[in-house]
Protein backbone atom coordinates (compact mmCIF):
# COMPACT_ATOMS: atom_id res chain seq x y z
CA UNK A 1 0.00 0.00 0.00
CA UNK A 2 1.17 3.42 -0.40
CA UNK A 3 1.79 6.36 1.60
CA UNK A 4 0.43 9.40 0.87
CA UNK A 5 1.69 12.64 1.57
CA UNK A 6 -0.89 14.01 3.80
CA UNK A 7 -1.51 17.46 5.36
CA UNK A 8 -3.06 17.92 8.45
CA UNK A 9 -4.51 21.24 9.61
CA UNK A 10 -6.90 22.41 12.96
CA UNK A 11 -10.27 23.10 12.67
CA UNK A 12 -11.26 25.12 14.85
CA UNK A 13 -10.34 23.82 18.72
CA UNK A 14 -11.57 20.85 18.48
CA UNK A 15 -11.30 19.52 15.18
CA UNK A 16 -8.30 18.25 12.84
CA UNK A 17 -8.35 18.07 9.73
CA UNK A 18 -6.39 15.24 7.80
CA UNK A 19 -6.30 15.71 3.53
CA UNK A 20 -4.85 13.65 1.17
CA UNK A 21 -4.11 14.36 -2.79
CA UNK A 22 -7.00 16.44 -3.94
CA UNK A 23 -8.33 13.76 -6.29
CA UNK A 24 -11.64 11.65 -6.65
CA UNK A 25 -9.77 8.69 -6.09
CA UNK A 26 -10.66 5.02 -4.86
CA UNK A 27 -7.01 3.91 -3.38
CA UNK A 28 -7.16 7.72 -1.58
CA UNK A 29 -10.21 6.50 -0.58
CA UNK A 30 -8.93 3.02 1.04
CA UNK A 31 -5.89 5.15 2.21
CA UNK A 32 -8.76 7.25 4.24
CA UNK A 33 -10.82 4.46 5.74
CA UNK A 34 -8.08 2.36 6.60
CA UNK A 35 -6.48 5.23 8.63
CA UNK A 36 -10.06 5.78 10.47
CA UNK A 37 -10.14 2.17 10.86
CA UNK A 38 -6.61 2.38 12.43
CA UNK A 39 -7.44 5.57 14.60
CA UNK A 40 -10.48 3.71 16.00
CA UNK A 41 -9.15 0.59 17.18
CA UNK A 42 -6.12 1.90 18.55
CA UNK A 43 -5.49 5.37 19.12
CA UNK A 44 -8.76 7.34 20.44
CA UNK A 45 -11.47 6.25 22.27
CA UNK A 46 -14.62 5.68 20.30
CA UNK A 47 -17.10 7.88 22.99
CA UNK A 48 -14.39 10.97 22.76
CA UNK A 49 -14.59 11.58 19.07
CA UNK A 50 -16.26 11.59 15.97
CA UNK A 51 -14.43 10.96 12.52
CA UNK A 52 -15.64 12.09 9.43
CA UNK A 53 -14.11 10.47 6.05
CA UNK A 54 -15.33 12.39 2.91
CA UNK A 55 -13.33 12.41 -0.72
CA UNK A 56 -10.11 12.99 0.23
CA UNK A 57 -10.26 14.43 3.63
CA UNK A 58 -10.66 12.31 7.20
CA UNK A 59 -11.77 15.20 9.87
CA UNK A 60 -11.73 13.85 13.86
CA UNK A 61 -14.18 16.48 15.86
CA UNK A 62 -13.37 15.65 19.96
CA UNK A 63 -16.80 15.58 21.77
CA UNK A 64 -15.39 17.23 24.86
CA UNK A 65 -12.06 19.04 25.26
CA UNK A 66 -9.95 21.20 23.02
CA UNK A 67 -7.00 19.75 21.31
CA UNK A 68 -3.53 20.48 21.48
CA UNK A 69 -2.72 21.12 17.84
CA UNK A 70 0.96 20.54 18.15
CA UNK A 71 0.67 17.64 20.11
CA UNK A 72 -2.25 16.03 18.25
CA UNK A 73 -0.46 16.80 14.86
CA UNK A 74 2.59 15.29 16.20
CA UNK A 75 0.69 11.84 17.18
CA UNK A 76 -1.06 11.60 13.70
CA UNK A 77 1.85 11.93 11.94
CA UNK A 78 3.43 9.09 14.01
CA UNK A 79 0.17 6.76 13.64
CA UNK A 80 -0.13 7.62 9.83
CA UNK A 81 3.29 6.15 9.54
CA UNK A 82 2.35 3.07 11.97
CA UNK A 83 -1.02 2.34 10.42
CA UNK A 84 0.71 0.39 7.72
CA UNK A 85 -0.04 -3.38 8.39
CA UNK A 86 -3.55 -2.57 9.96
CA UNK A 87 -6.22 -5.09 8.23
CA UNK A 88 -8.43 -2.89 5.66
CA UNK A 89 -12.34 -2.16 6.21
CA UNK A 90 -14.30 -4.57 4.97
CA UNK A 91 -16.77 -2.83 1.91
CA UNK A 92 -19.94 -3.64 0.72
CA UNK A 93 -21.95 -3.42 -2.36
CA UNK A 94 -25.40 -3.09 -1.91
CA UNK A 95 -27.76 -3.52 -4.85
CA UNK A 96 -30.70 -0.77 -5.15
CA UNK A 97 -33.89 -1.43 -6.64
CA UNK A 98 -34.72 1.46 -8.91
CA UNK A 99 -38.41 2.07 -10.58
CA UNK A 100 -37.96 4.06 -13.53
CA UNK A 101 -41.03 4.66 -14.29
CA UNK A 102 -42.39 7.76 -15.41
CA UNK A 103 -44.48 8.49 -12.81
CA UNK A 104 -41.46 8.85 -10.60
CA UNK A 105 -38.62 9.52 -13.47
CA UNK A 106 -40.76 12.80 -13.63
CA UNK A 107 -37.63 14.25 -15.56
CA UNK A 108 -36.57 11.19 -17.70
CA UNK A 109 -37.77 12.84 -20.76
CA UNK A 110 -36.50 16.11 -20.82
CA UNK A 111 -33.13 14.30 -19.48
CA UNK A 112 -33.58 12.27 -23.10
CA UNK A 113 -33.98 14.91 -25.15
CA UNK A 114 -30.88 17.07 -23.53
CA UNK A 115 -28.71 14.11 -23.64
CA UNK A 116 -29.38 12.64 -26.82
CA UNK A 117 -30.38 9.39 -25.11
CA UNK A 118 -33.74 7.49 -25.14
CA UNK A 119 -35.16 6.24 -21.66
CA UNK A 120 -33.99 3.16 -22.08
CA UNK A 121 -30.85 3.91 -23.01
CA UNK A 122 -30.52 6.14 -19.52
CA UNK A 123 -31.48 3.64 -17.84
CA UNK A 124 -29.00 1.01 -19.00
CA UNK A 125 -26.16 3.30 -18.46
CA UNK A 126 -27.46 4.40 -14.99
CA UNK A 127 -27.64 0.66 -13.98
CA UNK A 128 -24.34 -0.44 -15.96
CA UNK A 129 -22.34 1.12 -13.03
CA UNK A 130 -20.97 0.67 -9.66
CA UNK A 131 -20.94 3.86 -8.01
CA UNK A 132 -18.57 4.36 -4.99
CA UNK A 133 -19.98 6.25 -1.89
CA UNK A 134 -17.03 8.60 -0.96
CA UNK A 135 -19.23 10.38 1.30
CA UNK A 136 -22.24 10.66 3.37
CA UNK A 137 -23.98 14.03 4.29
CA UNK A 138 -26.08 17.25 2.87
CA UNK A 139 -29.14 15.20 4.96
CA UNK A 140 -28.87 12.00 6.73
CA UNK A 141 -27.82 8.81 4.63
CA UNK A 142 -27.31 10.84 1.39
CA UNK A 143 -25.01 9.60 -0.32
CA UNK A 144 -22.06 11.67 -2.80
CA UNK A 145 -21.35 8.87 -4.92
CA UNK A 146 -18.75 8.83 -7.97
CA UNK A 147 -18.45 6.85 -11.05
CA UNK A 148 -21.27 8.22 -12.95
CA UNK A 149 -20.25 7.78 -17.27
CA UNK A 150 -19.87 10.93 -18.75
CA UNK A 151 -22.70 11.05 -21.05
CA UNK A 152 -25.25 11.27 -18.03
CA UNK A 153 -23.51 14.04 -16.94
CA UNK A 154 -26.29 17.18 -17.05
CA UNK A 155 -26.43 20.43 -15.56
CA UNK A 156 -28.61 20.44 -12.64
CA UNK A 157 -32.61 22.20 -13.05
CA UNK A 158 -32.62 25.59 -13.64
CA UNK A 159 -34.72 26.45 -10.55
CA UNK A 160 -34.75 23.93 -7.82
CA UNK A 161 -38.04 22.14 -6.28
CA UNK A 162 -39.33 23.18 -3.38
CA UNK A 163 -39.96 19.75 -2.63
CA UNK A 164 -38.61 15.80 -4.24
CA UNK A 165 -39.63 13.17 -2.45
CA UNK A 166 -38.08 10.73 -0.34
CA UNK A 167 -36.68 7.77 -2.54
CA UNK A 168 -36.06 10.35 -5.83
CA UNK A 169 -32.76 9.25 -8.00
CA UNK A 170 -31.29 12.02 -9.89
CA UNK A 171 -28.64 13.46 -11.63
CA UNK A 172 -26.50 16.34 -11.52
CA UNK A 173 -23.50 17.37 -13.11
CA UNK A 174 -20.69 14.51 -12.24
CA UNK A 175 -23.36 12.94 -9.57
CA UNK A 176 -25.79 10.38 -8.59
CA UNK A 177 -28.07 9.95 -5.81
CA UNK A 178 -30.64 8.84 -3.87
CA UNK A 179 -32.52 11.99 -1.96
CA UNK A 180 -33.32 9.71 1.46
CA UNK A 181 -36.40 12.07 2.71
CA UNK A 182 -38.40 15.21 1.49
CA UNK A 183 -36.71 17.95 0.70
CA UNK A 184 -36.24 20.91 -1.73
CA UNK A 185 -33.58 20.13 -4.60
CA UNK A 186 -32.33 20.88 -7.84
CA UNK A 187 -31.55 17.80 -9.24
CA UNK A 188 -32.62 15.85 -12.04
CA UNK A 189 -35.12 12.96 -11.36
CA UNK A 190 -35.48 10.18 -13.22
CA UNK A 191 -36.20 6.81 -10.89
CA UNK A 192 -37.07 6.39 -7.10
CA UNK A 193 -35.28 3.76 -5.28
CA UNK A 194 -37.89 2.60 -2.36
CA UNK A 195 -35.36 1.15 0.02
CA UNK A 196 -35.31 3.50 2.81
CA UNK A 197 -31.21 5.07 3.46
CA UNK A 198 -32.05 6.33 6.67
CA UNK A 199 -34.49 4.68 9.22
CA UNK A 200 -33.82 6.86 12.45
CA UNK A 201 -36.07 3.68 14.53
CA UNK A 202 -33.28 1.89 13.70
CA UNK A 203 -30.22 1.21 15.92
CA UNK A 204 -27.85 1.17 12.15
CA UNK A 205 -30.11 3.70 10.96
CA UNK A 206 -28.14 4.07 7.81
CA UNK A 207 -26.70 0.51 6.31
CA UNK A 208 -24.36 2.25 4.04
CA UNK A 209 -20.87 3.03 5.00
CA UNK A 210 -18.21 5.52 2.87
CA UNK A 211 -16.30 3.53 0.74
CA UNK A 212 -19.12 0.81 -0.04
CA UNK A 213 -20.41 1.02 -3.21
CA UNK A 214 -24.42 0.87 -5.15
CA UNK A 215 -25.31 -0.22 -8.17
CA UNK A 216 -28.68 0.32 -8.86
CA UNK A 217 -30.81 -2.36 -11.05
CA UNK A 218 -34.20 -1.28 -12.49
CA UNK A 219 -37.67 -3.31 -11.35
CA UNK A 220 -41.17 -2.43 -12.97
CA UNK A 221 -44.09 -0.63 -11.46
CA UNK A 222 -45.70 -3.89 -9.88
CA UNK A 223 -42.84 -5.02 -8.37
CA UNK A 224 -42.26 -1.77 -6.77
CA UNK A 225 -45.49 -1.91 -5.50
CA UNK A 226 -44.57 -5.60 -3.83
CA UNK A 227 -41.20 -4.48 -2.22
CA UNK A 228 -42.59 -1.36 -1.32
CA UNK A 229 -45.48 -3.64 0.94
CA UNK A 230 -42.19 -6.35 2.13
CA UNK A 231 -40.65 -3.23 3.55
CA UNK A 232 -43.17 -1.83 5.33
CA UNK A 233 -43.75 -5.05 7.30
CA UNK A 234 -40.09 -5.74 7.77
CA UNK A 235 -39.36 -8.70 5.22
CA UNK A 236 -37.53 -7.11 2.68
CA UNK A 237 -34.07 -8.54 1.65
CA UNK A 238 -31.66 -6.02 1.08
CA UNK A 239 -28.79 -7.58 -1.61
CA UNK A 240 -25.19 -6.96 -0.88
CA UNK A 241 -21.60 -8.36 -1.64
CA UNK A 242 -18.93 -8.20 0.02
CA UNK A 243 -15.97 -6.48 -2.20
CA UNK A 244 -12.67 -8.31 -1.81
CA UNK A 245 -9.76 -5.49 -0.44
CA UNK B 1 -46.05 15.88 32.96
CA UNK B 2 -45.91 19.34 31.65
CA UNK B 3 -49.08 20.34 29.23
CA UNK B 4 -48.58 22.49 26.25
CA UNK B 5 -50.90 25.34 26.30
CA UNK B 6 -49.10 27.67 23.63
CA UNK B 7 -45.94 26.43 21.77
CA UNK B 8 -44.68 29.92 20.94
CA UNK B 9 -42.96 30.79 17.71
CA UNK B 10 -40.42 27.70 17.82
CA UNK B 11 -39.64 25.36 20.77
CA UNK B 12 -38.13 22.63 21.20
CA UNK B 13 -36.68 20.04 23.30
CA UNK B 14 -33.13 19.94 22.89
CA UNK B 15 -30.20 18.10 24.94
CA UNK B 16 -26.52 18.21 24.37
CA UNK B 17 -26.93 16.45 20.93
CA UNK B 18 -26.75 13.44 19.05
CA UNK B 19 -23.32 12.40 18.07
CA UNK B 20 -21.58 9.49 16.99
CA UNK B 21 -23.55 9.85 13.25
CA UNK B 22 -21.97 12.76 11.39
CA UNK B 23 -20.13 9.93 9.41
CA UNK B 24 -23.76 9.40 8.31
CA UNK B 25 -25.12 12.85 7.71
CA UNK B 26 -26.67 13.68 10.69
CA UNK B 27 -26.03 17.20 12.68
CA UNK B 28 -25.08 17.25 16.27
CA UNK B 29 -28.19 19.50 17.07
CA UNK B 30 -28.75 20.09 20.66
CA UNK B 31 -28.59 23.24 22.61
CA UNK B 32 -27.93 26.36 20.16
CA UNK B 33 -26.77 28.63 23.51
CA UNK B 34 -24.61 25.53 24.65
CA UNK B 35 -23.72 28.24 27.20
CA UNK B 36 -26.24 29.65 28.99
CA UNK B 37 -28.09 26.07 29.04
CA UNK B 38 -24.70 25.09 30.73
CA UNK B 39 -25.30 27.40 33.59
CA UNK B 40 -29.24 26.38 33.72
CA UNK B 41 -28.09 22.44 33.88
CA UNK B 42 -25.33 23.67 37.18
CA UNK B 43 -27.66 25.37 39.07
CA UNK B 44 -30.37 22.81 38.82
CA UNK B 45 -27.42 19.98 39.51
CA UNK B 46 -28.28 17.95 36.48
CA UNK B 47 -26.64 16.04 33.93
CA UNK B 48 -24.64 18.48 31.80
CA UNK B 49 -26.78 16.77 28.71
CA UNK B 50 -29.96 17.49 30.25
CA UNK B 51 -33.07 17.88 27.94
CA UNK B 52 -34.82 22.01 28.36
CA UNK B 53 -37.34 23.99 26.34
CA UNK B 54 -35.39 25.96 23.31
CA UNK B 55 -38.12 29.16 22.88
CA UNK B 56 -37.15 31.28 20.27
CA UNK B 57 -38.80 34.40 19.49
CA UNK B 58 -41.53 33.94 21.67
CA UNK B 59 -42.21 31.83 24.26
CA UNK B 60 -44.79 29.16 25.51
CA UNK B 61 -47.03 28.89 28.21
CA UNK B 62 -46.95 25.62 29.88
CA UNK B 63 -48.99 23.99 32.57
CA UNK B 64 -46.62 21.82 35.23
CA UNK B 65 -49.42 18.82 36.35
CA UNK B 66 -46.73 17.73 39.04
CA UNK B 67 -43.89 19.17 41.68
CA UNK B 68 -40.27 20.10 40.49
CA UNK B 69 -38.16 22.87 40.29
CA UNK B 70 -37.23 24.83 37.18
CA UNK B 71 -35.18 27.40 35.86
CA UNK B 72 -35.12 29.80 33.09
CA UNK B 73 -32.25 31.47 31.19
CA UNK B 74 -30.60 32.57 27.75
CA UNK B 75 -32.31 35.36 26.41
CA UNK B 76 -34.27 37.77 28.59
CA UNK B 77 -38.03 37.53 28.71
CA UNK B 78 -40.75 38.66 31.33
CA UNK B 79 -41.96 35.43 32.15
CA UNK B 80 -44.09 34.65 35.17
CA UNK B 81 -45.27 31.30 37.43
CA UNK B 82 -48.67 32.25 37.27
CA UNK B 83 -48.83 35.94 37.87
CA UNK B 84 -45.03 36.28 39.78
CA UNK B 85 -42.77 37.54 37.30
CA UNK B 86 -39.56 35.18 37.31
CA UNK B 87 -35.87 36.30 36.88
CA UNK B 88 -33.28 34.47 34.99
CA UNK B 89 -30.91 32.01 36.07
CA UNK B 90 -32.79 31.79 39.58
CA UNK B 91 -34.35 28.07 40.89
CA UNK B 92 -38.10 28.24 41.18
CA UNK B 93 -40.90 25.23 42.81
CA UNK B 94 -43.66 24.79 40.73
CA UNK B 95 -46.50 23.13 41.91
CA UNK B 96 -49.65 20.99 40.53
CA UNK B 97 -51.76 22.92 38.47
CA UNK B 98 -48.93 26.31 38.28
CA UNK B 99 -48.77 27.83 34.38
CA UNK B 100 -45.35 29.27 33.25
CA UNK B 101 -45.75 31.91 30.69
CA UNK B 102 -42.93 34.17 28.65
CA UNK B 103 -44.40 37.39 27.76
CA UNK B 104 -41.94 39.57 25.66
CA UNK B 105 -38.71 39.15 24.25
CA UNK B 106 -36.29 42.08 26.26
CA UNK B 107 -33.08 41.11 24.86
CA UNK B 108 -31.49 37.64 22.73
CA UNK B 109 -33.40 35.34 20.92
CA UNK B 110 -33.41 31.95 22.28
CA UNK B 111 -34.25 30.98 26.06
CA UNK B 112 -34.22 27.94 28.07
CA UNK B 113 -36.60 26.71 30.26
CA UNK B 114 -34.83 23.77 32.33
CA UNK B 115 -36.14 21.49 35.15
CA UNK B 116 -34.55 19.59 38.02
CA UNK B 117 -33.77 15.88 36.14
CA UNK B 118 -34.34 16.89 32.65
CA UNK B 119 -37.61 16.10 30.53
CA UNK B 120 -37.60 12.60 29.82
CA UNK B 121 -38.62 12.18 26.34
CA UNK B 122 -38.28 9.57 24.54
CA UNK B 123 -34.70 9.46 22.80
CA UNK B 124 -33.52 8.44 19.27
CA UNK B 125 -30.60 7.87 18.15
CA UNK B 126 -29.69 8.54 21.83
CA UNK B 127 -30.55 12.16 22.03
CA UNK B 128 -33.53 13.90 23.06
CA UNK B 129 -33.12 17.02 20.48
CA UNK B 130 -35.43 17.70 17.69
CA UNK B 131 -34.57 17.20 14.65
CA UNK B 132 -36.78 16.32 11.60
CA UNK B 133 -36.94 13.73 10.97
CA UNK B 134 -34.59 11.93 12.97
CA UNK B 135 -37.58 13.09 15.04
CA UNK B 136 -41.11 13.16 14.22
CA UNK B 137 -42.21 17.16 14.59
CA UNK B 138 -39.52 19.95 14.22
CA UNK B 139 -41.00 21.50 16.99
CA UNK B 140 -43.33 21.50 20.03
CA UNK B 141 -46.92 21.74 19.78
CA UNK B 142 -50.57 23.08 21.17
CA UNK B 143 -51.74 20.24 23.78
CA UNK B 144 -48.34 18.24 23.75
CA UNK B 145 -47.75 16.51 27.23
CA UNK B 146 -44.14 16.66 28.23
CA UNK B 147 -42.97 14.09 30.74
CA UNK B 148 -40.49 15.28 34.03
CA UNK B 149 -39.75 13.66 37.28
CA UNK B 150 -41.69 14.81 40.18
CA UNK B 151 -38.75 16.26 42.38
CA UNK B 152 -40.30 17.31 45.92
CA UNK B 153 -37.25 17.33 48.15
CA UNK B 154 -34.17 19.14 46.25
CA UNK B 155 -32.24 21.04 48.09
CA UNK B 156 -29.82 22.98 45.94
CA UNK B 157 -26.33 24.45 46.70
CA UNK B 158 -27.03 27.51 45.68
CA UNK B 159 -30.67 29.56 44.49
CA UNK B 160 -29.13 32.01 42.27
CA UNK B 161 -26.34 32.43 39.84
CA UNK B 162 -25.27 36.19 38.55
CA UNK B 163 -23.70 35.31 35.03
CA UNK B 164 -21.51 37.66 33.03
CA UNK B 165 -24.28 37.97 29.83
CA UNK B 166 -23.30 37.27 26.27
CA UNK B 167 -26.18 39.34 25.23
CA UNK B 168 -24.65 42.46 24.62
CA UNK B 169 -21.35 40.95 22.91
CA UNK B 170 -21.10 42.07 19.25
CA UNK B 171 -17.76 41.41 18.48
CA UNK B 172 -17.40 37.14 18.31
CA UNK B 173 -13.89 34.88 18.59
CA UNK B 174 -13.02 32.76 15.49
CA UNK B 175 -10.16 30.48 14.51
CA UNK B 176 -8.74 30.06 10.81
CA UNK B 177 -10.70 27.55 8.97
CA UNK B 178 -9.37 24.92 6.86
CA UNK B 179 -9.23 27.57 3.93
CA UNK B 180 -8.74 30.72 5.61
CA UNK B 181 -5.64 30.75 3.69
CA UNK B 182 -7.41 31.29 0.29
CA UNK B 183 -8.49 34.93 1.62
CA UNK B 184 -6.64 37.84 0.10
CA UNK B 185 -5.79 41.05 1.25
CA UNK B 186 -8.82 42.46 0.26
CA UNK B 187 -11.03 39.66 1.76
CA UNK B 188 -9.14 39.63 4.91
CA UNK B 189 -10.31 43.41 4.96
CA UNK B 190 -13.89 43.18 4.31
CA UNK B 191 -14.30 40.67 6.96
CA UNK B 192 -12.27 42.33 9.86
CA UNK B 193 -12.92 45.67 9.36
CA UNK B 194 -16.33 45.41 8.63
CA UNK B 195 -19.65 44.57 10.44
CA UNK B 196 -22.40 42.50 9.39
CA UNK B 197 -26.17 41.78 10.35
CA UNK B 198 -28.08 38.95 10.53
CA UNK B 199 -30.13 38.21 7.18
CA UNK B 200 -33.34 36.85 7.35
CA UNK B 201 -31.76 33.78 6.84
CA UNK B 202 -31.34 32.36 10.46
CA UNK B 203 -32.25 29.35 11.99
CA UNK B 204 -31.34 26.61 13.81
CA UNK B 205 -28.78 24.96 10.45
CA UNK B 206 -27.08 28.82 10.17
CA UNK B 207 -27.17 31.86 9.92
CA UNK B 208 -26.44 33.81 6.36
CA UNK B 209 -25.35 37.27 7.04
CA UNK B 210 -26.62 40.47 4.85
CA UNK B 211 -23.24 41.70 3.98
CA UNK B 212 -21.73 40.42 0.98
CA UNK B 213 -17.51 40.13 0.29
CA UNK B 214 -15.54 39.56 -2.16
CA UNK B 215 -16.32 35.83 -3.17
CA UNK B 216 -14.25 33.32 -3.27
CA UNK B 217 -14.74 30.56 -6.59
CA UNK B 218 -12.59 27.47 -5.31
CA UNK B 219 -13.43 24.24 -6.41
CA UNK B 220 -12.83 21.64 -3.36
CA UNK B 221 -14.00 18.45 -3.10
CA UNK B 222 -17.01 17.99 -0.22
CA UNK B 223 -15.81 17.80 3.17
CA UNK B 224 -16.56 17.66 6.99
CA UNK B 225 -18.26 21.19 8.12
CA UNK B 226 -19.36 21.11 11.96
CA UNK B 227 -21.20 23.97 14.11
CA UNK B 228 -20.21 27.26 13.91
CA UNK B 229 -18.04 26.63 10.29
CA UNK B 230 -18.20 29.77 8.47
CA UNK B 231 -18.64 29.30 4.27
CA UNK B 232 -17.92 31.88 1.53
CA UNK B 233 -19.53 31.57 -1.06
CA UNK B 234 -18.52 32.75 -4.76
CA UNK B 235 -21.32 35.01 -4.72
CA UNK B 236 -19.39 36.54 -1.75
CA UNK B 237 -22.15 35.76 1.09
CA UNK B 238 -20.85 34.62 4.56
CA UNK B 239 -23.05 31.49 5.98
CA UNK B 240 -22.48 30.17 9.06
CA UNK B 241 -23.59 26.94 10.55
CA UNK B 242 -25.43 26.43 13.47
CA UNK B 243 -26.33 23.25 15.14
CA UNK B 244 -28.45 21.47 13.35
CA UNK B 245 -26.36 22.57 9.69
CA UNK B 246 -25.26 20.38 6.88
CA UNK B 247 -22.04 17.41 8.53
CA UNK B 248 -20.25 18.12 4.90
CA UNK B 249 -19.96 20.99 2.34
CA UNK B 250 -18.36 22.32 -0.92
CA UNK B 251 -17.52 25.47 -0.28
CA UNK B 252 -14.62 27.05 1.57
CA UNK B 253 -14.43 26.70 5.23
CA UNK B 254 -13.11 30.37 6.03
CA UNK B 255 -13.43 30.78 9.41
CA UNK B 256 -14.55 28.62 12.49
CA UNK B 257 -16.53 29.90 15.34
CA UNK B 258 -15.41 29.14 19.05
CA UNK B 259 -17.83 27.17 21.22
CA UNK B 260 -18.84 30.57 22.86
CA UNK B 261 -18.86 32.39 19.90
CA UNK B 262 -21.84 29.91 18.56
CA UNK B 263 -23.59 30.72 22.06
CA UNK B 264 -23.26 34.24 21.54
CA UNK B 265 -24.54 34.62 17.43
CA UNK B 266 -27.85 31.63 18.96
CA UNK B 267 -28.79 34.59 20.56
CA UNK B 268 -28.94 37.08 17.39
CA UNK B 269 -31.92 38.12 15.47
CA UNK B 270 -32.75 40.13 12.02
CA UNK B 271 -30.44 42.91 12.12
CA UNK B 272 -28.80 42.63 15.10
CA UNK B 273 -24.93 43.35 14.07
CA UNK B 274 -21.62 41.02 14.20
CA UNK B 275 -18.39 41.31 13.76
CA UNK B 276 -15.21 39.08 13.79
CA UNK B 277 -11.91 38.98 15.84
CA UNK B 278 -9.58 36.45 14.92
CA UNK B 279 -8.04 34.33 17.66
Amino acid sequence: MIDYAISIKPFGSKAMLVEWPNKVDEDVLKDILNFSNYLNKNCLKEDDWDIVPAYNSLTLISRNDDINSDEFIAKLQKWYAHKKNSESVQRYLWKLPVCYDLEFGIDLSEVGEKLNLSIDQIIQEHTKHQYTVYGIGFLPGFMYLGGLPKHLEIPRKSSPRLKVVKGAVGLAEKQTGVYPQNSPGGWNIIGNCLVPLFSPQKEEPCFVNVGDKVQFYAIEKAEYELRKIEIDVGIYNLEKVRIDA
Amino acid sequence: MLKVLKPGFFSTIQDNGRYGLLDKGVPVSGYMDAFSASKLNKLLENEKDSAMIEVTMTGPQLKFTKPTTICVGGALFSGAINETPILNYKLYTVNSGDIVSFGKLDKGFRAYIAIKGGFQTKKILNSRSFFQPITQFSSIKKDDEIGYETVSDFKPKISELKIDSHLNIKNIQVFRGPEFDLLNDKQLEEIFAKEFSVSKENNRMAYQLKETITGLKFSMLTSATQPGTIQLTPAGKLIVLMKDGQTTGGYPRILQLSEKAISILAQKKYGDEISFKLE
